[in-house]
C-alpha cells in the first residue's frame, strides 16, 4: 500500500467514524439510530483493517474482523432484539438537550477534542495518531448522548459510541495492544449490552416505560 | 478578461437562461414518471414563460416601484453570476467578481430582494412568505461560509476559478474527508435557499407549508415569467457551481470549439444527472415542519465545521 493511499484510506475511516457518531446525535428514531451504529462498528472495523494491511500484521487482520463480527454484528442485532421487545417506543421523542443544540454541542466537543489532544499528537506526529482527536470526538460525542438521551436504549448506544471511541484511540495511537486485551474487552462490553439489555426488559416489565427520568421519584 | 473568458461567460449565460427552464421541467418530468405519472414533458416550463410573457403586466394596487423591479433583479443577479463563475471554462470573464463569497452574496442577494417585494404588497401571505425565506437565509448562511472556508483552505483562496482549477489538478483532493463533508453541506444550502424539499414544497399552494411560493403569491403575467426563469436559474447556477466544485472534470481550460463543446456537454450532463438524483431524492421525502427545519441547518452547519476542522487539521 502506498504512503498516499494509506494515508487517504485511514482519513477515510476516519472521517466516517466522526460522520456515525453526529448522524447518532442528529436522528431520533431508534431504529435507524442501531443501523447508524453498525455502520460506525463497519468503519471501525476497516480502519483496524487499514493498520493491519499497512503494517503487514496478522494479528491486527484478526482483530479487525473480531471487531466487524461484534461491532456491526452482534452487538447491533442485540440492541436491534431489545427495541423489538419495546413495542411501540420506538422514538427518542424529547431528549434533555433539544436536537438542534445537541448538533452544536457536538461541533463544539469536537473542536475540545482537537484542542485538547494537540499536545499529545506533539509527542509524535505520524499519519495515525493525528488521527486519534477524531476518536476522543467520538469519545465526548459518545459521553453526551449518554447524559443527554432519555431512552434507555439510546444511553446504550452512547456508552457503546464512547467504547467505540475509545477503542479507535487504542489502535490509532499503540496500533494493537494485544490480542488478548482487546478480546478481554470486547468481552466486557458484549456482557454490558446483555446485562444492560435484560436491565430494560426488567424495566418495562415493572414501570412500563424505560423513560430513566420517571425513575426519580419513589412511588409506593 | 481573456478570450476563453469573454467567449465561456457569453455560452454560460446563453446555457444557462436556455437551459434552466429545461432543468426544472426535466426534474418535474422525473418526479411525475416516479409518481406513476406521464408528466407534461421537459419543455413544459418554457411553454409556461411563453404564455405568462405574452399576457398584460398587472400589478396590485398600493406596491411601490421595489415590487415591480424585484423580479429584474432577481435575474439580473443571477445572470452576473452565471456569466463570471467557472461553469463552462476555467477562466472568468471578470476575475474580481467569481470570488465564491462574492458569488453567494449576490445569489442570497436575489432571496433578499423578492422577500423585500413579498413584505411590498402588505398582504398576510407575502409577509409571512417573507418572514419565513429570511429565517431560513440566516440559518444557511453560517453553513455557506463554512463550506466555503473548507474550500478554500487547502486552496488558499476563495475565487473560484482557482478552486475549481486545483479540482481538476488533483482529482484526489476531491475524495478528501473535508471535501465530502464539505459537499453534502454545501448540498443542504442548496436545497435549502432553491426552495426544494425537504425544506420547501416547489409545487405546493398550500398556505401553511409555503414558503417561497408564499412570497410570489402576488405576482402575475410577465413579472412572474421573470420570477419564475430567475428561480429556475438560481438551480441551475447552485447545481452547476456544486457540480464543478466537487466535480470538475470536463471543464475548458482552453480556447478552443471542442474544449468549449465538451465543457458544455460535461456541464449540461452534470447538472442534468444531478437535478434528476435531486428530483428521485424528493419523491421519498416528505416537507419537515417549519420549526424542525432549524435542525436540519443546525446539522448542515455541523458538517460544514467538520469540514473545515478536517480542512485545518489533516491526519
Amino acid at each position: 500500500m502506498t504512503a498516499a493511499l494509506y494515508h487517504q484510506l485511514l482519513d477515510l475511516t476516519a472521517g466516517a467514524l466522526l460522520l456515525t457518531a453526529v448522524l447518532v446525535v442528529w436522528r431520533r428514531d431508534l431504529a435507524m439510530i442501531i443501523r447508524i451504529f453498525a455502520v460506525q462498528g463497519v468503519a471501525l472495523a476497516a480502519l483496524v483493517g487499514v493498520l493491519a494491511a499497512h503494517e503487514g500484521s496478522v494479528e491486527l487482520a484478526v482483530v479487525a474482523l473480531g471487531v466487524l463480527v461484534l461491532r456491526a454484528g452482534v452487538l447491533p442485532a442485540l440492541l436491534r432484539r431489545a427495541l423489538a421487545a419495546a413495542g411501540d417506543d420506538r422514538r427518542e421523542t424529547r431528549p434533555l438537550v433539544n436536537v438542534a443544540a445537541s448538533l452544536l454541542a457536538a461541533a463544539a466537543l469536537t473542536l475540545l477534542a482537537l484542542a485538547v489532544s494537540a499536545p499529545i499528537v506533539e509527542l509524535a506526529p505520524s499519519p495515525t495518531t493525528r488521527a486519534a482527536p477524531i476518536g476522543v470526538a467520538v469519545v465526548l460525542i459518545g459521553f453526551f448522548v449518554l447524559v443527554t438521551r432519555r431512552r434507555a436504549l439510546s444511553q446504550l448506544v452512547g456508552f457503546l459510541l464512547m467504547d467505540n471511541g475509545i477503542t479507535a484511540v487504542g489502535f490509532l495511537v499503540t496500533s494493537g495492544i494485544g490480542l488478548v486485551v482487546e478480546v478481554g474487552v470486547a468481552l466486557d462490553v458484549l456482557l454490558v449490552v446483555l446485562v444492560l439489555g435484560i436491565l430494560t426488559g426488567r424495566m418495562r416489565e415493572v414501570f412500563g416505560g424505560t423513560d430513566l427520568d420517571e425513575l426519580r421519584e419513589l412511588h409506593d | 478578461m481573456t478570450a476563453l473568458g469573454v467567449l465561456g461567460g457569453a455560452l454560460q449565460a446563453v446555457l444557462v437562461v436556455v437551459g434552466s427552464p429545461l432543468l426544472v421541467g426535466l426534474m418535474r418530468q422525473v418526479r411525475a414518471r416516479m409518481e406513476g405519472r406521464a408528466g407534461a414533458g421537459v419543455g413544459q416550463p418554457w411553454r409556461d414563460l411563453r404564455k405568462l410573457l405574452g399576457k398584460q403586466p398587472i400589478t396590485p394596487r398600493g406596491t411601490s416601484e421595489l415590487f415591480r423591479v424585484a423580479p429584474v433583479l432577481l435575474v439580473a443577479m443571477t445572470l452576473v453570476v452565471a456569466v463570471v463563475a467557472p461553469f463552462v471554462s476555467t477562466a472568468s470573464a471578470l476575475p474580481p467578481v467569481a470570488d465564491l463569497i462574492v458569488v453567494v452574496a449576490l445569489l442570497a442577494h436575489g432571496t433578499v430582494v423578492l422577500a423585500l417585494a413579498g413584505l411590498d404588497t402588505g398582504t398576510a401571505f407575502g409577509g409571512m412568505g417573507a418572514s419565513r425565506e429570511t429565517t431560513i437565509l440566516a440559518l444557511v448562511e453560517p453553513t455557506a461560509l463554512m463550506a466555503i472556508f473548507a474550500l478554500s483552505v487547502p486552496v488558499g483562496s476563495t475565487a473560484l476559478p482557482a478552486i475549481v482549477g486545483s479540482g481538476l489538478q488533483d482529482p484526489a483532493r476531491v475524495l478528501s474527508p473535508a471535501s465530502l463533508l464539505a459537499a453534502v453541506a454545501l448540498l443542504l444550502v442548496v436545497v435549502a435557499e432553491t426552495g426544494r424539499l425537504p425544506v420547501d414544497n416547489p409545487s405546493t399552494h398550500l398556505e401553511l407549508t409555503m414558503v417561497h411560493e408564499a412570497m410570489v403569491l402576488e405576482y402575475a403575467g410577465p413579472d412572474l415569467a421573470l420570477v419564475e426563469l430567475g428561480s429556475a436559474m438560481r438551480l441551475s447556477v447552485y447545481l452547476g457551481l456544486l457540480a464543478n466544485l466537487f466535480l470538475p472534470w470536463g471543464i475548458a481550460t482552453e480556447a478552443g470549439v471542442l474544449a468549449l463543446a465538451l465543457g458544455v456537454l460535461a456541464l449540461v450532463v452534470k447538472v442534468a444527472v444531478l437535478g434528476a438524483a435531486l428530483a428521485f431524492a424528493e419523491v421519498f421525502l416528505a416537507k419537515v415542519r417549519l420549526f424542525r427545519v432549524p435542525e436540519l441547518l443546525a446539522g448542515s452547519f455541523l458538517l460544514a465545521l467538520l469540514a473545515v476542522t478536517a480542512a485545518y487539521f489533516p491526519a
